[in-house]
């Protein structure tokens, strides 16, 4: 057991957001009701800060700490700073959302600080502890969060059934690691990596492994463990659902490549053939089923799990171009979907959530502007050239199709095509039908700002997807 | 002495006992609740008898953060559970069905 002050630096922008987020749970309770912005201007300077101190503190070697138990390198970097962006965000569009509605505003972002303290040490993780209490951190966080609006039955339904399949995750999880850990002989990822291949035929192990998969499976909300995506993404309030959507994937995404490539690389040829049944079932019942949703919320949670199964390809190709593919697939859709969830709060207003696909109807003569930026990312989500979506899916088929898994490539293209049709159905909504209400649009400047922003932010990186990209390739284990 | 497989089949039954419980249990989700605290009870027993067998203590750390965590997890489920009783009256497994498709 060896101690130095210096491994704390690895460390700085957790202990910082830890910090800063017992700040805001503190301040939150003598902010009076007037002055309740204060506790959002607080929580986004905290992630501006983190988010400088990630880049600050950024180094380009991986780094052990703590026991190995925590490792710092660009592929968490990068990673943290997307999860750190991404919650800015989210606190901007959901701030007046928020407001007008009864939800808990302090608990809600201090509830969304502990939980990016989560992701961001599940991101680090190197140890199946530390896989294990980040994604805790992050899960409870997440529970707590769909049941804030106390009074719904919708939510608190959505809330206890999130709860229960997400524990059973964990005990699944738990209990591969167990195996792992027993036939291993360690918790540490690069020893279970080194030790895995002389027991490769191990019965126990293959079991570890699959339970382990049962778990981050249902974490990322993949086929046949995504019973709980669409009825979470409806029953939540929409701000809630804006954070949900959009950065946990990104951790979950970490989890799978920490688990899986970090630690069990010596069982890919196991893994892989599990990782395809789930990236086949994932697209082919999330863009079926989406084709039959009118409630957009719902739509956009099997879009999610058809997604989900994209970015599973780009991982089980099994080589840098792979992952870095399955990485950009992520960040992108965490943008895309980022966008999506807050076009809705932007649509819905006090005493009206625009959460029925109808509700887009005729968008295009109350704001032909917002109507722009919805057909940005919905064309984006479909993959249309040149949106950043069509890239992201184009280098994750360019990866299978190198390791000869042409099929698989041409399966997800199918499908794909299947799931174009929901996301032009919103666009046609907007742009050929006429208005069923014509009040106009109601939100901040703020908003409409950073709205705009996002779309601008995939039409621009649509065109320029290499620098992204190579950042990934970067990144990413050879 | 006994084997380290005998643990091992211990915690696979509680496993699968809790299972069990999990989806046979169609009338309350208290019931749940205890199924799921079963299954990581399951878990600590395997990973103590593993930590046990490898001469390693890192098991029983293990051990000690999953039953903090567990706790944890109990309250905010039952937090859960008393704002859903409070909306519907009820917390028949069965009558959570408001959402579909």
């Amino acid at each position: 057991m060896h101690f130095d002050l210096n491994q704390l630096s690895l460390a700085l922008p957790e202990i910082l957001l830890l910090s800063m987020a017992c700040v805001v749970l503190i301040a939150d309770l003598f902010v009076t009701e007037r002055s309740r912005g204060a506790t959002y201007i607080l929580a986004q300077i905290t992630l501006v800060a983190v988010f400088l101190m990630v880049l600050a503190t950024a180094i380009d070697k991986p780094q052990l700490a703590f026991s190995h138990t925590f490792i710092r390198d660009g592929l968490g970097d990068l990673l943290k700073l997307f999860v750190l962006g991404i919650g800015f965000m989210v606190f901007l569009y959901s701030k007046d959302y928020l407001k007008s509605r009864d939800v808990c505003f302090g608990e809600f972002h201090v509830l969304a600080l502990f939980g990016i303290l989560g992701m961001m040490i599940l991101i680090s993780a190197n140890n199946l502890l530390t896989i294990y209490l980040g994604l805790e951190l992050l899960s409870l966080c997440l529970y707590a969060m769909v049941a804030l609006q106390r009074d719904s039955i919708l939510a608190s339904e959505s809330a206890i059934k999130y709860f229960i399949l997400g524990a059973i995750a964990s005990g699944m999880l738990l209990y591969g690691m167990s195996m792992i850990y027993g036939m291993t002989g360690s918790l540490d990822l690069t020893v279970i990596n080194q030790n895995v291949v002389q027991h490769k035929t191990d019965m126990v192990l293959i079991f570890g492994l699959v339970f382990v998969m049962v778990g981050v499976a249902f974490k990322l909300g993949a086929v046949p463990f995504h019973m709980w995506v669409p009825d979470v993404y409806q029953g939540s309030p929409t701000a809630v659902t804006l954070f949900l959507g959009t950065a946990p994937k990104i951790a979950a995404f970490a989890m799978l490549m920490r688990l899986l490539v970090y630690g069990l690389m010596g069982l890919y040829a196991e893994w892989r053939d599990i990782l395809i049944v789930l990236a086949v079932a994932s697209m082919a019942i999330g863009n079926i089923v989406a084709i039959s949703q009118t409630n957009i919320k719902r739509m956009l949670a099997y879009s999610t799990i058809s997604h989900v199964g994209f970015l599973i390809l780009g991982v089980l190709s099994g080589t840098a171009a792979g992952f870095a593919s399955a990485m950009f697939y992520t960040l992108t859709y965490a943008v895309m979907a980022l966008g999506a969830f807050g076009m809705i709060i932007l649509l819905s207003r006090f005493g009206y959530e625009a959460e029925h696909i109808d509700s887009f109807k005729g968008l295009n003569q109350r704001s032909s502007w917002f109507a722009f930026v919805m057909l940005v990312l919905m064309f984006s989500l479909a993959g249309v050239p040149p949106f950043i979506g069509f890239w992201a899916k184009l280098n994750v088929l360019m990866a299978l199709v190198s390791v000869n898994l042409t099929w698989l490539a041409i399966v997800a293209v199918v499908f794909s095509i299947i799931g174009a049709f929901y996301y032009l159905r919103i666009i046609k909504l907007m742009y050929f039908d006429t208005a069923q209400d014509s009040q106009s649009l109601e939100c901040h400047t703020g908003m409409r700002v950073a709205m705009s922003l996002n779309g601008l932010a995939i039409l621009l990186l649509g065109f320029k997807p290499d620098l992204l990209l190579a950042l990934c390739l970067q990144v990413v284990p050879g | 002495m006994i084997a380290l497989s005998d643990y091992l089949i211990l915690a696979a039954i509680l496993f699968g006992i809790s299972i069990a419980g999990i989806f046979l249990n169609r009338k309350n989700v208290i019931i749940l609740l205890m199924a799921i605290e079963l299954m990581l009870l399951a878990v600590n027993l395997n990973f103590i008898a593993f930590s046990r067998y490898l001469g390693d203590t890192a098991g029983q750390v293990f051990v000690f953060f999953i039953l903090t965590v567990a706790a944890a997890e109990a309250a905010i489920g039952l937090a859960i559970l008393v704002v859903l009783f409070r909306n519907k009256r009820t917390i028949n497994v069965d009558d959570l069905n408001q959402m579909k498709g």
